[in-house]
C-alpha cells in the first residue's frame, strides 16, 4: 500500500536561487483520482514556484470546496493554506490580502466552486482587483459530489449516463475580462510546459490573473460526448500564442525572430514574449480578446494561450490607497492612533 | 529512437543492475524478498540452484553485484552478498528434499573432470541429476580447490566449505584426490565422452629483482605461502613483513601475517590506492587490522647483509593517466626509500599453466598462452574438451569459476546430445493486487546501509581460523532486506492503453518518465527532464502515441515503487515480475 512517495530524488535534480529543488515545493501525497487533470496542475504549480525560486513559506494557497479545491494540499507543502467554504474562497482571499499583502496569494478553485456557487464572488473579486493568481481546473463537472453538470459544461453535451445538457455554459475566461480582469490565460492540465508558463507570468503580473485550466475529469467527464475529455479538447483546441517568460535577472538577449512576436514587460521587470500561431488579436486589447473568444465559442473552438494582459494594470491595494506596510505588520500605536486623530477624522464628516 | 523490444529478456535482464552484473546471473532481488519474510531454506536453494555455493559465496564472494546496484546511485548499495549469508546461516538444517535426483540409472556417457575447484564442482552439480558418470581429478586431498587452500579461514569456516563441496560430491561423483593428471593425451585416450579442465591458474607470479634469491627462506610467492599456512606447514612469521602487490592474494596475505606473528605488517604497491586490484572492503578490513598500505612505491631490490634479508629498496613514482585513460608510472625522481624488513611475500599476479598438456594434442592455444574457446559454450578446438574457471582466461573468482561451470555444462550436454542451446525465455507476472496493493514489498525504505557485526579486534588477530565476521542476526537482515528495490519487478508500458494525462510524470519521485516528440538516442536523452547522462543504463523507449509524441522511461534511478502504475488511470503502466525460464538441470 502507496501512502507515501519516497524523499529520494534524482541526484542531479536542478537547484534554484534558494538551493532548493522542485521537490521542495511538493505538498502531501495526492489522493484524487489516479490520472485527474488537477494533479497535473499541481506539479505545474510546483514547478513555477520553483522556477520563480519563490520561498514556499511567502505563499497562500485559498481554495473552496471541489476535488480542485483540494488539490492545493498536493503542492507547497511549506506554505500558508486556507480551504475555505464551496465558492466563497475570494472572501477569504481578500480578507487575507488586506492583513498581509506581502505574499503571493495563488487562488485554486473548480468550475463548480467557481462558476456555480461563487459566482457573485467571482465577479467581486475581479472588480476588487485582487493582486493574486486565480486557477480555475475546469472539468465542466462538480467531481467531488461524483459528477454532476457545472455551469462550464458545454451546452448539448452529455453526462456519462447520456443525459444532455440543456443549459448555456459560462466561459470564465470571458467573464474574467468582462468584470475587469487584467491578466487572463486558458490552459490545459495536459501540456504542463505551457501552464508553468502562463503561472509564472501570472504571478509576475500584479493584480488579477486568472487562468482558466481545461482539467478532464477522468473519473466522471472524459467520455465521448463529453466536453471537457482529453479528446475533446486535443480536437477542439486551438493555441492563439506561444508564450516564453523571460525573468527580470536574465538578460534579454535571445534573438527576437519575427515580426509577429510581441514582448509584454510585466510589474516586477519581467518580461512575457508572444508568438502568434491561431489569431492575430492583440492580446492587450480587452475587445480585441473578447471579440476573438466570442468568436471561438460560437466556432466551438477553445482558445488557449495568454488572451488578455493589461501590463499597467493597478490592484486592490493601489486603488483603496492602503498603507504600504501589510496590516497584520502594524502595531498598536499605528492602528489606534489616539483620540485627536479620531476626532480630526469626524470633524471632517461635519 | 526505436521503440525498445520487450519481446526479448534483453532490456529487462539489464534493468536489474545485481542480477546483470552478477556472472552467474543469481536472482537477487527474488532471493532478498524471501528473506525478508523469514523464508531463509528458499532463499538458499534460490542461490543454490545458481551459484551453487552460498554459504561460501556469503562470505567471500568478489559481489560484482553490490558496486552495480541501483542503490549505489541513490544512496548505499544493498549489502546482497551479506544477505545471501543470512540465508546460508538461517536455513533448515535439512534441505535433502529440494536437491534434485540423481538416477541410480545413468545415462551411460562418461565425463572426466580435471581439478575440484569451484568450476568442475559447478559442471558436476550441473550434469548428475542428468546421469552423467563423472570422475573429478584433484592433486590435493579434498575438493574445493582456491577456496580451500587460499582462502583463510578467517573468512571462511572450514565447515562451511566442507559442506557445499560435500552436497556436490554426494551427488554421485566419483572422487579421484590426491592424483596429479599429467597427461591430456592419457586422458583422452580413456573411455571419456568429454572432458573439462578446470585446473584454476596455480602459478603464483615471481619478481625478479636483485636479491631475489639470496634468501629463499624468508621470500615467498604469496598463494604458495598461503597454502603452506593452510595445509598447517606454516605457523609463524617474521615480525616486519613487507607483502608485494594490491590485488586480493596480497590482502589475505597480510592478514594472515597478522595472526601469525607479524607485528608490523606492510603491503607495499605500484599503483595508487584507488587503482589497487583488491575490493575497496579488503582493503578497509587490512587497514582496520592495523595493516599499513603504502602506494607508488616501486619494488627495486632486496637487501641481504650477512645471508639475511634485511630491508627492501623501492622507487618512487605517480600515477600519470593520458587521455585514452591508461595509466603509466613516471618516477618523482626521488632518492629511493628503504624499507627494513624480515620476510617478504610476493603477490603480484598469478597464471595459468598447463604442462601436462601436450602442444601436440591438437589443443590450440591464443598470444596469451590461453585455449582457444567457444564464447559460449567453452569448447576447446578438440570438440569434447571444455574448459572453465580461472583456467579458461585466467584468474577471475568463483563466482565466475561458477558461471563457467554452468556454460561448461550446458555445452557439454548440447555436444553430446547433438543438440543446439535453446534460450528459454522468460514470462512477466504481474503483481498488482487491488489499486494501492502490489504483491511485492514497493514501499521505498530510506535507512542506509546497515554494517555487519565482527569480532573485536584483538581476539580475531589471537586467532587465525576464528571467522571474523559474525553475519547479520534475523532483525537487522530483514530491515537491510527491505532497502532492496526490487528491480526484478518492471514497470511495463503499453503504448495504446496512453492517454497522455502526464500524471506518471508529475508521481515520479525520480523524475524517470518523459513524454516528448521522438528524437535520435543522444538528443533524446539530453532533452529529458532531468537528462539521462549515464549511458549504461538504457531508455524505454515507447512506439509513436495519439499525439505524435513518444513515451520515454531513463531506467537509471527507477526506485520500482510502483507510483506510475497506482497514479495511471488506464493501467497502461503495471508492475510485472520478469521470471526467468531458464534452468540449470
Ligand atoms: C589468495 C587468494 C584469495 C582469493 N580470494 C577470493 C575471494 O575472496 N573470492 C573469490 O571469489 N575469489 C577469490 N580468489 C580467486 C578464486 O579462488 C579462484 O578464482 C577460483 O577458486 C577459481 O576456481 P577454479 O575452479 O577455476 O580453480 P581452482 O579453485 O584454482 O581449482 C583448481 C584445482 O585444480 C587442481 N589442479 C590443477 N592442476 C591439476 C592437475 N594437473 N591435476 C589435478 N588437479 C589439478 C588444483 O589442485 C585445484 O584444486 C582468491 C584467490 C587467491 C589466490
Ligand atoms: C455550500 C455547499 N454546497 C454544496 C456542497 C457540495 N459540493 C461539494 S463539492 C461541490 C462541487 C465541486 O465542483 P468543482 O468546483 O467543479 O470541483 P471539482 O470537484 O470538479 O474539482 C459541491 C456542489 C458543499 N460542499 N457546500
Ligand atoms: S472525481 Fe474527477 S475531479 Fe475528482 S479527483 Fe476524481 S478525476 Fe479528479
Ligand atoms: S536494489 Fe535490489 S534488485 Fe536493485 S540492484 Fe540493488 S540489490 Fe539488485
Ligand atoms: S516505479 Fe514508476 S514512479 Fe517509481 S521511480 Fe520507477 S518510474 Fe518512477
Ligand atoms: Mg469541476
Amino acid at each position: 500500500m502507496s501512502y507515501k512517495k519516497s524523499h529520494f530524488q534524482h541526484p542531479s535534480l536542478k537547484r534554484n536561487e534558494l538551493g532548493l529543488t522542485y521537490r521542495d515545493y511538493e505538498g502531501s501525497l495526492s489522493t484524487l483520482c489516479a490520472g485527474c487533470g488537477h494533479d497535473a496542475i499541481s506539479a505545474a504549480v510546483v514547478q513555477a514556484c520553483h522556477e520563480l525560486s519563490l520561498p514556499p513559506h511567502r505563499v497562500a494557497k485559498m481554495s473552496g470546496i471541489g476535488c480542485s479545491s483540494k488539490a492545493p494540499t498536493y503542492f507547497l507543502g511549506q506554505a500558508h493554506g486556507f480551504n475555505s467554504v464551496h465558492g466563497r474562497m475570494p472572501s477569504v482571499a481578500t480578507g487575507a490580502n488586506m492583513a498581509n499583502r506581502d505574499l503571493v496569494y495563488i487562488g485554486m478553485s473548480g468550475d463548480g466552486d467557481t462558476s456555480n456557487i461563487g459566482f457573485g464572488q467571482f465577479a467581486h473579486v475581479i472588480r476588487r482587483q485582487m493582486n493574486m493568481m486565480y486557477i480555475v481546473a475546469n472539468n465542466g463537472v462538480y467531481g467531488l459530489t461524483k459528477g454532476q453538470s457545472s455551469a462550464t459544461a458545454k451546452m448539448g453535451s452529455t453526462s456519462k449516463k447520456g443525459a444532455v445538457n440543456p443549459l448555456a455554459d459560462i466561459d470564465l475566461a470571458t467573464i474574467a475580462i468582462d468584470m475587469g480582469a487584467t491578466f487572463v490565460a486558458r490552459g490545459f492540465s495536459g501540456d504542463t510546459a505551457q501552464l508553468v508558463t502562463l503561472m509564472k507570468a501570472a504571478m509576475a503580473h500584479r493584480g488579477f490573473a486568472f487562468i482558466d485550466i481545461v482539467s478532464p475529469c477522468v473519473t466522471f467527464n472524459n467520455h465521448k460526448g463529453s466536453g471537457y475529455s482529453f479528446d475533446y479538447f486535443r480536437e477542439h483546441a486551438e493555441l492563439v500564442n506561444m508564450s516564453d517568460f523571460i525573468p527580470i535577472r536574465e538578460d534579454i538577449l535571445v534573438e527576437v525572430p519575427e515580426n509577429e512576436v510581441r514582448e509584454v514587460i510585466l510589474h516586477d521587470g519581467s518580461m512575457i514574449r508572444l508568438k502568434h500561431v491561431a489569431h492575430e488579436h492583440d492580446e492587450t486589447n480587452r475587445l480585441d480578446a473578447l471579440s476573438a473568444l466570442h468568436k471561438a465559442h460560437h466556432d466551438d473552438t477553445v482558445l488557449t494561450g495568454l488572451l488578455y494582459v493589461d501590463p499597467n494594470a493597478e490592484d486592490m491595494h493601489d486603488v483603496l490607497g492602503t498603507a504600504a506596510r501589510p496590516l497584520n505588520d502594524l502595531t498598536e500605536k499605528e492602528l489606534c492612533p489616539g483620540m485627536s486623530i479620531l476626532d480630526s477624522i469626524n470633524n471632517g464628516f461635519r | 529512437m526505436d521503440k525498445t523490444d520487450t519481446l526479448h529478456a534483453k532490456h529487462f535482464e539489464k534493468v536489474v543492475d545485481c542480477q546483470y552484473a552478477c556472472p552467474a546471473h543469481t536472482p537477487v532481488p527474488e532471493y532478498i524478498r524471501l528473506i525478508a519474510e523469514g523464508r531463509y531454506t528458499e532463499a538458499y536453494m534460490v542461490n543454490w540452484y545458481s551459484n551453487v555455493f552460498p554459504g561460501i559465496l556469503g562470505r567471500v564472494c568478489d559481489r560484482p553485484c553490490e558496486p552495480a546496484c541501483r542503490r549505489t546511485r541513490i544512496d548505499e548499495p544493498v549489502a546482497i552478498c551479506r544477505l545471501k549469508r543470512v540465508a546460508a546461516d538461517q536455513r533448515d538444517e535439512d534441505i535433502s528434499e529440494w536437491i534434485p535426483d540423481v538416477p541410480a540409472v545413468k545415462n551411460g556417457r562418461k565425463i572426466a573432470l580435471i581439478g575440484a575447484g569451484p568450476a568442475s564442482l559447478t559442471v558436476a552439480r550441473d550434469l548428475a541429476p542428468k546421469g552423467y558418470i563423472l570422475d573429478i581429478y584433484d592433486r590435493e586431498k579434498a575438493a574445493g580447490g582456491f577456496i580451500r587452500t587460499q582462502i583463510p579461514a578467517f573468512r571462511l569456516p572450514e565447515s562451511v566449505l566442507n559442506e557445499e563441496v560435500n552436497r556436490v560430491l554426494d551427488m554421485d561423483v566419483n572422487q579421484i584426490f590426491s592424483h596429479e593428471i599429467t597427461s591430456l593425451k592419457g586422458l583422452l585416450e580413456k573411455d571419456y565422452d568429454a572432458i573439462f579442465v578446470g585446473t584454476g591458474a596455480p602459478l603464483g607470479r615471481d619478481l625478479n629483482v636483485p636479491g631475489r634469491y639470496d634468501c629463499e627462506d624468508k621470500i615467498h610467492i604469496g598463494i604458495d605461502w598461503l597454502a603452506n599456512v593452510s595445509f598447517g606447514h606454516f605457523d609463524s612469521i617474521a615480525k616486519n613483513v613487507i607483502v608485494l602487490g594490491g590485488g586480493n592474494t596480497a590482502m589475505d596475505c597480510c592478514r594472515t601475517a597478522k595472526r601469525l606473528g607479524g607485528t608490523d605488517v606492510k603491503v607495499v604497491v605500484r599503483s595508487s590506492f584507488d587503482d589497487m586490484k583488491a575490493s575497496p572492503w579488503e582493503k578497509e578490513d587490512a587497514i582496520h587490522e592495523g595493516v599499513d598500505l603504502l602506494c607508488h612505491h616501486v619494488p627495486k631490490r632486496f637487501i641481504v647483509e650477512d645471508g639475511r634479508l634485511v630491508a627492501m629498496a623501492f622507487e618512487l613514482v605517480n600515477s600519470v593517466y593520458n587521455e585514452a585513460g591508461r595509466r603509466t608510472l613516471e618516477s618523482t625522481g626521488e632518492p629511493e626509500v628503504i624499507i627494513p624488513c624480515d620476510e617478504v611475500l610476493i603477490a603480484v599476479g598469478q597464471d595459468t599453466a598447463f604442462p601436462w598438456i601436450e602442444r601436440d594434442v591438437g589443443l590450440e592455444f591464443n598470444q596469451w598462452g590461453q585455449p582457444t574457446l567457444n564464447e559460449e559454450t567453452l569448447q576447446s578446438s578438440i570438440p569434447n574438451v571444455f574448459f572453465g574457471g580461472d583456467a579458461a582466461f585466467g584468474p577471475k573468482n568463483i563466482i565466475t569459476a561458477v558461471a563457467h561451470g554452468h556454460q561448461a555444462a550446458k555445452g557439454i550436454d548440447a555436444f553430446l546430445s547433438k543438440v543446439s542451446i535453446e534460450k528459454q525465455g522468460f514470462k512477466l507476472v504481474s503483481q498488482k493486487m487491488g489499486v494501492h496493493d502490489w504483491s511485492y514489498p514497493n514501499f521505498i525504505d530510506e535507512t542506509m546501509r546497515h554494517a555487519v557485526p565482527i569480532v573485536d579486534l584483538q581476539t580475531a588477530l589471537r586467532n587465525l581460523s576464528m571467522e571474523v565476521e559474525l553475519g547479520f542476526d534475523e532483525r537487522t537482515a530483514a530491515q537491510e532486506a527491505l532497502r532492496c528495490l526490487n528491480c526484478d519487478v518492471h514497470t511495463v508500458f503499453e503504448d495504446d492503453k496512453c492517454i497522455e494525462c502526464n500524471s506518471c510524470v508529475d508521481i515520479c519521485p525520480m523524475d524517470c518518465i518523459n513524454f516528448l516528440p521522438n528524437k535520435d538516442e543522444l538528443p533524446l536523452r539530453a532533452s529529458l527532464r532531468v537528462p539521462a547522462m549515464n549511458a549504461r543504463q538504457d531508455l524505454l523507449v515507447s512506439g509513436h502515441l495519439k499525439t505524435g509524441m513518444v513515451m520515454v522511461k531513463d531506467e537509471d534511478v527507477c526506485l520500482h515503487c510502483g507510483l506510475c502504475a497506482e497514479r495511471c488511470p488506464t493501467n497502461a503502466w503495471d508492475m510485472q515480475k520478469f521470471v526467468s525460464l531458464e534452468t540449470y538441470f
